[in-house]
């Protein structure tokens, strides 16, 4: 990870621009950033710890403990809503057993709601990983919950 | 009306259009090596700003003005960023730029860089768009091994480097100076202005920030001209007008039967937008309302349907303006309350918090909009909801960034536009409280299952 990290430090004239990038990249190793990682960033970079805690908190995006093996947003904002999109959410949070935000019992899938996802051409959509789910409906949840974990197992 | 020849999706069609040996057959990179073999960076600011091209983030600043901000004879470095944190709901046409044809877009940016004397460019693209990272940064790869980036492009003295920079899913990146500030690997806390980025911008250094679908103007404009780019639009009608020229994305989702996007001249209006291009209302009902541009923008009835979609009209009644140009269509059967409570709910969810107006006016607006959704709302909450409209945001001068502004438009159209729908619902779902003046007790949100 630090390889990985240090590869970003050409790119900009200043080490704190690689906050952003270093979080990225734990977060794609661990699936979340742990507390123990903020000091060793900090490090690196640098900077106190509580600058990286600071950015790292603004974006709600960080999580300090792991994620599922398929984070999946559901999309709840205007042009899916008008399509099912919050209908679609409420199907996933009852089939899956969690409720947005939360990480299935087995590792599996974290679910969340996403604002606009600009997929609103494939209304109601939910972004998993890097995979787009598009045109959902809620007659759909089974086949799309099993899809999920299908993805889950090949990402694990 | 002659049909519309596309412009800037003229490639998307094209099997691996986002690849340079295809998008080098279609004529890509002509702009770049014209401008390169006998243009001066002054040459190029003059041509946009003959052009008339005007940013399509949202704000509609005309490019080339913002281009001849910059110092002159700064020593440098200079810096691009390049905003693709689209984000706005409702809008799509950046991912489909940079997904469809990124060399389009790269250069654009590599003539904007060109133009304002910048070494290196960012592009902040949002988290939520893998696919246009993951094809512009092998769009960019593939552009150092062709010697169309790096050191001395195509033999000139001018170099450029153009780097990714991911965002994190935060809307506020896309204001952009809340850019800046997330690029610098800080919260994307908007700055006061001035100074504006073009003095003062990343890194403490000038800076230019433009859209995506703003730079993949450039190359055409550069190719063809600025009367030709002129010959397309809605022309100005006052001094103060810069005019709405060259061709435009349009967005179309919601309640319509072909969402997508679409290209034409800048000025149809919604209602041809819709019948036209969006396949008309779904389900064959009749429209009620309309985004004209973002959500942010406010409300179009459907009898202002008819409004043109250029960078004046929306603003003609009463939107904020024209925004991304993404129109989303409310079929008949839509509550506005329920629109509103996902209006006001986006926002408090994406306010930054550094103005406190901002966070808690935005806050206080979708708990209000919950508690009137379930039942409990009162026909005071329509003055408490005005009234915080009317004093968050850049206008009123309570808050540092236009977010608050753009919270503020979807609850006074709404309220104005639709006020009986509105008490109606209030009066109906409240029979015994709806005039109640006392403060009103918070709900328990989860207890109602609202989140």
């Amino acid at each position: 990870m630090r390889a990985e990290i240090e590869a970003f430090f050409p790119k900009y004239p200043t080490k704190q621009a690689v906050t952003l990038p270093a979080l990225h990249v734990v977060n794609e190793h661990l699936r979340c950033v742990p507390m123990a990682a903020i000091p060793e960033i900090a490090a690196m970079l640098e900077l106190a710890p509580a600058q990286i805690h600071d950015t790292m908190s603004f974006y709600g995006f960080f999580k300090q403990s792991p994620c599922g093996q398929v984070r999946a947003w559901v999309c709840r904002s205007i042009s899916c809503a008008l399509r099912g999109g919050e209908e679609m959410l409420a199907a996933l949070s009852d089939k899956l057993g969690v409720h947005p935000g939360e990480t299935t019992a087995d590792g599996k899938i974290t679910l969340e709601f996403g604002e606009c996802l600009g997929l609103c051409d494939f209304a109601p959509s939910m972004l998993a990983g890097t995979k787009v789910y598009k045109n959902m409906s809620v007659e759909q949840v089974d086949e799309v919950a099993a899809l999920l974990k299908a993805q889950a197992s090949e990402q694990a | 009306m002659a049909e519309f020849e596309p412009i800037l999706l003229a490639n998307i069609h094209k099997p691996d259009s986002h690849t340079l040996p295809v998008y080098q057959a279609g004529g890509g990179y002509a702009a770049v090596k014209k401008v390169l073999a006998g243009m001066s960076p002054v040459d190029v600011v003059e041509l946009v700003k003959a052009s008339s091209l005007r940013g399509r983030g949202g704000a509609g600043f005309p490019c080339g003005l913002k281009w001849s901000f910059l110092p002159k004879d700064h020593p440098g470095p200079i810096y691009m960023c390049v905003n693709a944190d689209e984000s706005e709901p409702a809008t799509f046409n950046n991912r489909i730029l940079m997904e469809l044809d990124p060399h389009q877009v790269l250069e654009g940016i590599i003539i904007g860089c060109y133009a304002t004397r910048a070494s290196t460019a960012y592009i902040y693209v949002r988290y939520e768009y893998p696919t246009a990272y993951q094809r512009l940064q092998r769009a960019i790869d593939e552009c150092y091994a062709a010697g169309l980036l790096g050191k001395n492009i195509q033999g000139s003295p001018f170099s450029l480097d153009i780097y990714m920079h991911r965002g994190a899913a935060a809307y506020i990146c896309g204001e952009e100076t809340g850019l800046i500030e997330s690029l610098e690997g800080k919260r994307a806390w908007p700055r006061i202005k001035p100074p504006f980025p073009a003095i003062e911008g990343a890194f403490r250094k000038p800076t230019v920030v433009n859209n995506i679908e703003t730079m993949a103007n450039v190359p055409h404009i550069v190719n063809r001209g600025a009367d030709w780019f002129k010959s397309m639009g809605i022309p100005s009608t006052n001094p103060k007008d810069p005019g709405s020229y060259g061709p435009k994305l349009y967005c179309i989702s919601g309640h319509v039967n072909k969402p997508g996007c679409y290209e034409m001249p800048m000025g149809i209006t919604c209602r041809e937008l819709i019948d036209r291009y969006g396949g008309g209302v779904w389900k064959g009902r009749q429209g009620k309302a309309a985004i004209p541009g973002g959500l942010s923008m406010g409300l179009l009835t459907e009898k202002e349907f008819d409004t043109l979609l250029d960078f004046a009209g929306p603003g003609k009644v009463g939107c904020l303006g024209l925004g991304t140009a993404a129109v989303t269509v409310m079929d008949e059967t839509v509550s506005m309350i329920d629109f509103l409570h996902n209006a006001c709910r986006f926002f408090a969810h994406e306010s930054c918090g550094q103005c406190t107006p901002c966070r808690e006016g935005t806050s206080w607006s979708e708990r209000i909009l919950t508690r009137m959704k379930h039942g409990k709302g009162r026909l005071k909450d329509l003055e408490i909801l005005l009234s915080i409209s009317g004093s968050i945001g850049i206008m009123p001068g309570t808050t540092i960034c236009g977010l608050a502004d753009g919270a503020a438009w979807p609850i006074k159209n709404a309220i104005n536009k639709f006020r009986e729908e509105f008490e109606d619902y209030i009066r109906r779902t409240n029979p015994t409280g709806y005039a109640q003046e006392d403060p009103a007790e918070a709900l328990q949100l989860v207890e109602l299952g609202a989140h």
